[in-house]
C-alpha cells in the first residue's frame, strides 16, 4: 500500500462520494480506494462534507405512521445480499463487477488478452492482460480513461504505474502503454466512451471484439 | 450507553448503543434528529414527500441492520448515513448499485478510543461551521455538488471545502483499525 504514487484526483474522489460518476469509472475508483489507504481517508472526507450538507437540510415533517413501520420492520428478515472479498489481485468490487467468478479472458491477438466487465451507454470497463514487453494497441480517446494496475506494471510517455496506481488519461493524451518486464501485467480500463484504436488491425478487430 | 465518554455527542452515543446492545431507545432518537434532514435532504433532488419517506424508511433500516459497519473512529453519524442515502438513491433514482470499497474489517474497535472519537465530532464540526460561512452562491455550489447534482469536470472548477485536518484524523483511525486487523491475523 506503500507504493502507490498516482492517485485519484479529488474531483474525481468527491464525484465518487457523491454518486455522481458512471458506473465504470465508480467501479475503477472503488478498486483504488480498496488498495490505497491515502485516498480511502479522502473518500471519507468528502462523506463528512455530504454529512454536513445533510445536517444542514432544512427538516421537513415525516408522517406520522413512519417511525412506528420503521421500529417494527426492524426484526423484518431480510434477503441479504453477497459480500464480495478480494481474491488473488481482484479487489471486492472487481470480484462482484466479476459476479465472483475469474475473468473469462479473450485473445486480442500478440498475447494481450482482454474480459469485458460491462458495456453500456454510460461506458464500458474492462481488465486486461499485457505480457511484459508488449503494448496495449495505441488508442486515442473521445473521453476520460481510467486505468487501474492490479499486477505487475506499465510504462508509458507520462511514467510508470505499478499495483494500485490509477492512470488517468483524457482527449488530450495520446499515450502507448507497454507493460514492464516481471509478471504480466493485468488493469482495470474504465471509459465513458468505447475505445478508439488507432492501427489499422485493432481497428479492423473492433466490432468483433467490442474494443 | 454507560461505556461511552460522556463527552461524545448523544447522537454518536446513541449509534454506538444501537451497533453494540441494539439498543432500541437509542435507534428512536437517531430517527428523531435524522429523519426529518434526511427527508428534507432527498427532496432537495426533487424526489416527491412520498417517495422520499420510502427511502428514509430504507436508509433507517440500513443504519439498524448495518451498524456493525459504523466506526465512530473515523465518520461521524451524519457522514456514515450521507454514504447510505446516496447509495440508496441511486439504486432508486438510477436502478443500479454504486460499486462500493471492501470494507476493512468486520468488527470496529469494540473498546472505542474517546480522544479520537472527539477529534472526528470536532474536525466535522468545523467543517460544518465552514460550510456555514461560506457565501451563498458559493455554498449552493458545495451543496449541489454532494447532492449529487454536479459532474465530476463540474467539482474540479469548484474551490471545495477545506478537507485537509478533517483527512488526517480519518487517516489515524484507519491506520489504527488496520493495525488491529494485522494483529488479529
Amino acid at each position: 500500500m506503500t507504493t502507490i504514487t498516482h492517485h485519484v484526483p479529488d474531483a474525481l474522489l468527491a464525484a465518487y462520494a457523491a454518486g455522481s460518476l458512471p458506473q465504470p469509472f465508480a467501479l475503477a475508483v472503488a478498486a483504488h480506494i480498496s488498495l490505497c489507504l491515502d485516498c480511502r481517508a479522502t473518500y471519507e472526507a468528502h462523506l463528512a462534507s455530504g454529512g454536513a450538507v445533510l445536517e444542514t437540510s432544512s427538516a421537513e415533517v415525516v408522517s406520522a405512521g413512519l417511525k412506528a413501520n420503521v421500529l417494527d420492520l426492524l426484526d423484518a428478515p431480510i434477503d441479504s445480499k453477497p459480500v464480495y472479498q478480494r481474491s488473488g489481485v481482484y479487489p471486492g468490487p472487481v470480484m462482484e463487477a466479476l459476479n465472483g467468478k475469474p475473468p473469462r479472458w479473450k485473445s486480442l491477438g500478440l498475447g494481450v488478452r482482454q474480459s469485458i466487465l460491462s458495456d453500456g451507454t454510460d461506458g464500458s470497463v474492462r481488465l486486461l492482460y499485457i505480457p511484459p514487453g508488449r503494448a496495449v494497441p495505441d488508442h486515442s480517446h473521445s473521453g476520460l480513461e481510467l486505468t487501474l494496475v492490479l499486477q505487475g506494471s506499465f510504462s508509458d510517455e507520462t511514467g510508470r504505474f505499478g499495483v494500485g496506481d490509477l492512470e488517468v488519461a483524457d482527449q488530450a493524451v495520446e499515450h502507448t502503454p507497454v507493460a514492464d518486464a516481471g509478471a504480466p501485467c493485468i488493469c482495470l480500463a474504465a471509459t465513458d466512451a468505447p475505445l478508439r484504436f488507432n492501427s489499422l488491425l485493432p481497428r479492423l478487430l473492433q466490432p468483433l471484439f467490442r474494443i | 450507553m454507560k461505556q461511552s465518554p460522556p463527552q461524545i455527542s448523544s447522537l454518536t452515543a446513541a449509534m454506538i448503543a444501537v451497533r453494540n446492545d441494539r439498543d432500541r431507545d437509542a435507534f428512536a432518537q437517531l430517527f428523531d434528529h435524522f429523519a426529518p434532514r434526511l427527508k428534507g435532504f432527498i427532496m432537495r433532488s426533487g424526489t416527491g414527500s412520498g417517495q422520499a419517506e420510502e427511502i428514509v424508511q430504507e436508509v433507517m433500516l440500513t443504519v439498524w441492520r448495518k451498524a456493525d459497519q459504523f466506526d465512530p473512529e473515523r465518520a461521524q453519524v451524519s457522514a456514515w448515513i450521507y454514504q447510505i442515502t446516496r447509495n440508496r438513491q441511486i439504486d432508486v433514482i438510477r436502478k443500479e448499485n454504486k460499486p462500493l470499497p471492501e470494507e476493512l474489517g468486520e468488527d470496529p474497535s469494540a473498546e472505542p478510543d474517546a480522544s479520537q472519537i472527539l477529534a472526528v465530532e470536532q474536525e466535522a464540526g468545523q467543517l460544518k461551521n465552514a460550510l456555514g460561512r461560506l457565501k451563498p452562491d458559493q455554498r449552493e455550489m458545495i451543496e449541489k455538488a454532494y447532492l449529487g447534482e454536479l459532474t465530476h469536470q463540474e467539482i474540479s472548477t469548484q474551490t471545495g471545502l477545506p478537507l485537509g485536518t478533517i483527512k488526517s484524523r480519518i487517516r489515524l483511525g484507519l491506520e489504527k483499525l488496520r493495525h488491529e486487523l494485522k494483529e488479529l491475523r
